[in-house]
């Protein structure tokens, strides 16, 4: 759903997050076989805290509020005690806040641990600017500590994000399940869509309180290239695959992401994202066809 | 005839057309010592600028270092060494560690506050003879350093729940935008991009937009793009050719940096150095993740490439342009070599190897 930006109404996509409590975002990143990318070996699942963080919508101007005690009545010529409230705004300073809570630290860890353990993967990071935002991902760190704890088979560790971006672009093999708040996990999550393909080959879901998940594709709405046939709509399908896995229908999750991988490892249907000039329905009838 | 002409033509081909040195005509007294101030540092940071001593000596650079130890321990940086770069007006350092989970905030980060550094440039470009996955890659990102996501405000509102806050100012959006505009005008740089996420915070990334907005109207001949924050990443580990200038706020620039850097050959070869009105202190470009760790430190492979580029820049930025170009084509050579490589680029040689090299090279 499109978003203005700089300006407007917020983010529906937001909206829809906050009112079904969807607290993690679960993006699965694995290199295609068949289509090659400069790297070749990625294989992590990125869990993102959703709810909270930098993406609160909490901003403001900053402004201060003036009162006025004395006011001379220049008819009267009398000086009256007089309270003029006002409000002065100062011009170009804008505060946005970010906001961690212990409750949705918590929550998105736990998460993460047993998504680890149910899908025997070994080790899990904790991505944060914990040396320069103490406080607050120093607390988002503290809850991914005590959740570890429960955990004593899985390894643990916890990974600065700047460090991280360098070990990702360089080799992304050192990473496995990786845990963090909002911003960074939009950032980190979209960097490891580029490492597998881009946008048009990344699924995610969206877990909520009470075995609640929403799967979308994580692209926009690319405005551009709608309603030309043009999409590639793997994305979509690999999300709904990943829904499938969620519902427990493991053999038919695996029939149709066999038949995507198939069609993409043949190479004669491609959609333009992928450097082929296929449309959209007829790329979907090769998939259909390899089922 | 086609036989006999292919030897001919690939001899006049190769035949070096002699280049005439650069002529800088300095002012008569120019090449007296000038002070710079250093700052080893912890971790690597001795080792690494014990490395930038030895070459500027070989080299009979005209600069003279005052030594002064911080370390990121200690509460703040200790008035002595902010008076010695008052003085100097340039200094030189390695990376102060930052203790994780609390208590004292980032050494670096008061310095630059302290300071007024507002402007971080990292140069990102792919160094000849280093194999990288990617090619092309010529990005400088210039990081807006004093505020934003770093200006150390956070409280608790109730247990459990803590809130910090992001400032964005038009004064430091301004100035920022102003510095990238001006850098790629003198640089001769055709782009310039400003990273933001201003569809989820309109307003103050909105703001940091406007500013840049603003200023490139008074730059026509360069052209100014604006692009998502995480779109961003996303191109940049796949094309990241397209991408010249970038200016960006605080946090998302050292993300980017960092990404950029590591795409062109990691953090141990990119120069960079943060520069306020009237002081600029050159460092290793991309922080290597609060100084490196201590197996780097033992066995003495710390790269010392990240720092000489960066000295090589600070000498540029003091106006002895010869020194620049001689150490610049010294450390290319070493790298374009190959023999002399500290792990961190896949080789098993230690940081005096590599310095040694560099000495050699000199002319």
């Amino acid at each position: 759903m499109a978003t203005p930006i700089g300006k407007g109404h917020r983010s529906l996509n937001l909206t829809l997050r906050k009112e079904l409590n969807l607290y993690a975002n679960v993006r699965p990143c694995h290199s295609l076989p068949g289509y090659k990318t400069r790297y070749d070996n990625v294989n992590l699942i990125t869990i993102r805290e959703n709810t909270e963080g930098e993406y609160s919508g909490l901003e403001h101007q900053v402004s201060f509020t003036t009162i006025d005690m004395t006011y001379y009545h220049p008819i009267s010529d009398q000086y009256n005690l007089f309270s003029n409230f006002g409000v002065q705004v100062v011009r170009g300073v804008v505060e946005s806040l970010k906001i961690i809570t212990r409750q949705a630290s918590l929550r998105v860890a736990e998460y993460a641990f047993h998504y680890a353990k149910a899908h025997g993967r070994e080790r899990v990071s904790a991505i944060h600017k914990a040396n320069i935002m103490q406080k607050t991902d120093g607390l988002f760190l503290k809850c991914c500590r005590e959740v570890a704890e429960k955990y004593p088979e899985i390894t643990y560790e916890e990974v600065v994000i700047d460090n991280c971006c360098m070990m990702l672009v360089k080799n992304p093999a050192l990473f496995d399940v990786l845990v963090m708040p909002n911003l960074y996990g939009d950032i980190i999550s979209d960097l490891c869509a580029g490492l597998v393909g881009g946008l048009g080959l990344t699924p995610s879901c969206n877990i909520g309180e009470g075995g609640i998940a929403l799967a979308e594709a994580v692209h926009g709405s690319a405005p551009d290239i709608a309603g030309k046939n043009l999409a590639n709509p793997t994305a979509l399908l690999l999300s709904a695959v990943t829904m499938l896995r969620h519902l427990n229908l493991h053999d038919k999750a695996e029939q149709i992401q066999k038949a995507i991988l198939n069609t993409i490892a043949e190479g004669k249907y491609r959609t333009a994202d992928l450097g082929g000039s296929s449309k959209t329905t007829e790329f979907t009838k090769a998939i259909i066809d390899h089922l | 005839m086609a036989r006999r002409s292919l030897p001919l033509l690939k001899h006049l081909l190769s035949r070096r057309i002699p280049t005439r040195s650069v002529t800088y005509m300095h002012r008569p007294g120019d090449g007296s010592p000038r002070p710079v101030t250093l700052i080893p540092g912890d971790g690597i940071g001795p080792l690494v600028t014990g490395a930038v001593e030895q070459v500027m000596s070989a080299m009979h650079a005209p600069v003279y270092f005052e030594k002064f130890e911080v370390h990121g321990r200690m509460k703040a940086v200790p008035p002595e060494v902010v008076e010695s770069i008052r003085k100097n007006k340039v200094c030189l350092k390695g990376g102060l560690v930052t203790p994780m989970g609390g208590g004292v905030s980032s050494l670096n980060v008061q310095l630059r506050k302290e300071l007024d550094l507002y402007a971080s440039l990292v140069n990102c470009f792919n160094l000849p003879g280093l194999p990288t996955r990617h090619d092309n890659v010529d990005i400088v990102v210039i990081r807006e350093n004093t505020e934003g996501e770093y200006s150390g405000l956070e409280h608790e509102v109730v247990p459990g729940v803590v809130e910090s806050l992001k400032v964005i100012t038009k004064f430091c959006s301004e100035r920022i935008a102003k510095y990238a505009f001006e850098y790629a005008y003198l640089n001769n740089r055709k782009k310039v991009t400003a990273v933001h996420k201003a569809n989820i915070m309109k307003l103050a990334d909105g703001l940091f937009l406007e500013s840049c907005r603003e200023v490139a109207t008074k730059y026509p001949g360069i052209k100014y793009s604006e692009i998502i924050v995480d779109n961003c990443c996303m191109q940049l580990v796949s094309k990241p050719e397209q991408f010249d200038v970038m200016v960006t706020p605080n946090l998302y620039g050292n993300l980017v940096a960092n990404t950029a850097a590591g795409i062109a050959g990691g953090t141990g070869v990119m120069p960079g150095g943060n520069v306020g009105a009237e002081h600029a202190v050159f460092e290793q470009g991309a922080s290597a993740g609060n100084v490196g760790d201590d197996k780097i430190v033992e066995q003495n492979s710390a790269n010392p490439v990240a720092l000489l580029l960066s000295s090589a820049m600070m000498l540029r930025h003091l106006q002895f342009p010869a020194f620049a170009d001689r150490l610049e084509t010294a450390v290319e050579q070493v790298i374009l070599e190959g023999k002399y490589r500290t792990k961190d680029l896949g080789g098993t040689s230690t940081t005096q190897e590599v310095v040694d090299a560099v000495i050699d090279a000199l002319d």
